[in-house]
């Protein structure tokens, strides 16, 4: 099947099976790797990616679900060398361990933050449920993001 | 890694039944996808053909419907009908559930993770009948009913007839599950929710209504419980009704409540069809089930007084 796709910010034409999963199709065919897949259940947020602005797990979405919207991966946030604000809150707050959880937790902040301006501690944690960190630094995950909504005031 | 399928995208509900008849076991309906395709994932499901139904007309709204199932016009409170390929996300944020039923929309949002709310949806939860539904448990203290379409009409179930067992509901091959409509409850009446566990698929769940005589409940003056509703889930087989706690309430009073709803939490409990697993010895989940049936009837009877307790329970999340 062919599904059209703006995928951080570039339209793309792609010729995707019914069965391919959207993870598959952007570290496969669009090799961007920054997605991972790890659970492959929903459970852990490693794959999460943005569309339409929802963050979705890419591991067990059907690509075919991605046409004629619009993704967007981790490598979509940097504008060329310049970070995003968030990126740079976990950069300054020192938000990464191992790093394999890291592109996920950056695309679950970024569809907070474009729901909720002002977000709390609670309500920081409560949309992080489901985003596994197993070096366990969810603390300065959590500041990083609550910096990040701070800054974008 | 997904087994190859072909995928069907029907544009009514009509089209989508007849290709169900026509496939047979070769078919499964498809929306979010949360579980369906997992279970293909892990090879316990290989269906050929996947049926997309959230196409149809009607399948993704929310809608507030002025009569009763018989037709009859209700002059309390609207009945709510949700489509089967409305997501956990969209029942979250819709200010009609949010009117009609808070509790609904305050479960909504804490149903698995954020990604799983985006994605997956009430019609596949229900139809899953996976007995860890959060949806299914608090729908039946909203009397709950489903209805089924296919090539021989449509039809209405209650709820508690439709989940069948684990996994498993009274659903037609060729029968498309279209939606679920509530009965809400009206302004005399406080609700709880509250699940415990240590997984994303709660280990035990459940869901308090208390009805309170006077017009408006607690808040003006009423003190009497005139009816209770008490669904316990995820420790047996499918979600239950405990109709012999609920009557253990009845006619209870705010101000004396802890004796029986304590009374009702060892009916509840004595009740529960628990079985071994991984989430806890069949005794364990008794003896949560008492646990948190207080609980639950606690924090619904300190709604009823207008107050929101700050109780935090490890590993429960009270909606």
């Amino acid at each position: 099947m062919t599904i059209h796709v703006t995928v951080n910010g570039r339209p793309r034409e792609l010729d995707v099976a019914p069965h391919a999963l959207l993870l598959d199709v952007i570290r496969d065919a669009l090799e961007l790797k920054g997605a991972k897949r790890s659970c492959d259940a929903q459970v852990c947020g490693a794959c999460t990616v943005l569309v339409d602005g929802l963050a979705v797990s890419a591991c067990t979405y059907l690509a075919v679900e991605a046409d004629g919207h619009s993704v967007l991966t981790v490598e979509g946030l940097a504008e060329g060398e310049s970070l995003d604000p968030l990126q740079r809150a976990f950069v300054d707050a020192g938000a990464v361990q191992c790093g394999f959880c890291t592109s996920g937790m950056l695309m679950t902040a970024k569809a907070m933050l474009a729901e909720q301006a002002r977000p709390s501690r609670d309500d920081v944690l409560h949309y992080l449920r489901g985003s596994l960190c197993r070096c366990t630094g969810y603390r300065k995950i959590v500041e990083a993001i609550l910096t990040a909504a701070e800054a974008a005031r | 890694m997904l087994r190859p399928f072909t995928l069907h995208r029907p544009e009514t509900a009509e089209e989508a039944c007849a290709l169900l008849a026509g496939l047979g076991e070769d078919a499964a309906a498809y929306a979010g996808g949360t579980e369906l395709l997992l279970l293909m994932k892990l090879g316990l499901l290989r269906p050929r053909h996947l049926v997309d139904v959230k196409r149809i007309p009607g399948f993704n709204e929310i809608d507030a419907r002025p009569h009763g199932p018989n037709g009859a016009r209700l002059t309390t409170s609207a009945r709510l009908t949700i489509g089967a390929a409305v997501t956990h996300r969209a029942v979250e944020r819709s200010p009609l559930v949010g009117a009609r039923c808070p509790l609904v929309a305050s479960v909504a949002r804490h149903v698995a993770n954020v990604r799983v709310r985006n994605v997956g949806t009430v019609g596949g939860n229900l139809a899953f009948a996976d007995p860890h539904s959060d949806l299914a448990t608090l729908f039946l203290t909203l009397d709950a009913s489903v209805e089924l379409v296919s090539p021989r009409g449509r039809r209405e179930l209650p709820l508690g007839d439709f989940v069948r067992g684990p996994w498993e509901t009274a659903r037609a091959a060729d029968e498309l599950l279209a939606s679920v409509t509530l009965t809400p409850w009206g302004g005399d009446t406080a609700a709880a929710y509250v699940k415990f566990g240590v997984h994303e698929r709660p280990t035990l769940a459940v869901a308090a209504a208390l009805r309170l005589d006077g017009t408006a409940g607690a808040r003006r003056g009423g003190d009497r419980i005139v009816n209770a509703r008490l669904a316990i889930g995820c420790v047996g087989p499918t979600p239950v009704r405990v109709a012999d706690a609920e009557a253990s309430l009845r006619g209870a009073s705010l101000a004396d409540l802890e004796d029986a709803a304590r009374a009702a939490a060892e009916v509840a409990a004595a009740g529960a069809d628990a079985a071994d697993d991984l989430h806890g010895s069949a005794d364990y989940k008794r003896a949560m089930v008492a646990v948190f049936v207080r609980r639950a009837l606690g924090i619904a009877a300190a709604r009823a007084r207008g107050a929101e307790p700050a109780a935090r329970f490890p590993h429960a999340v009270v909606a």
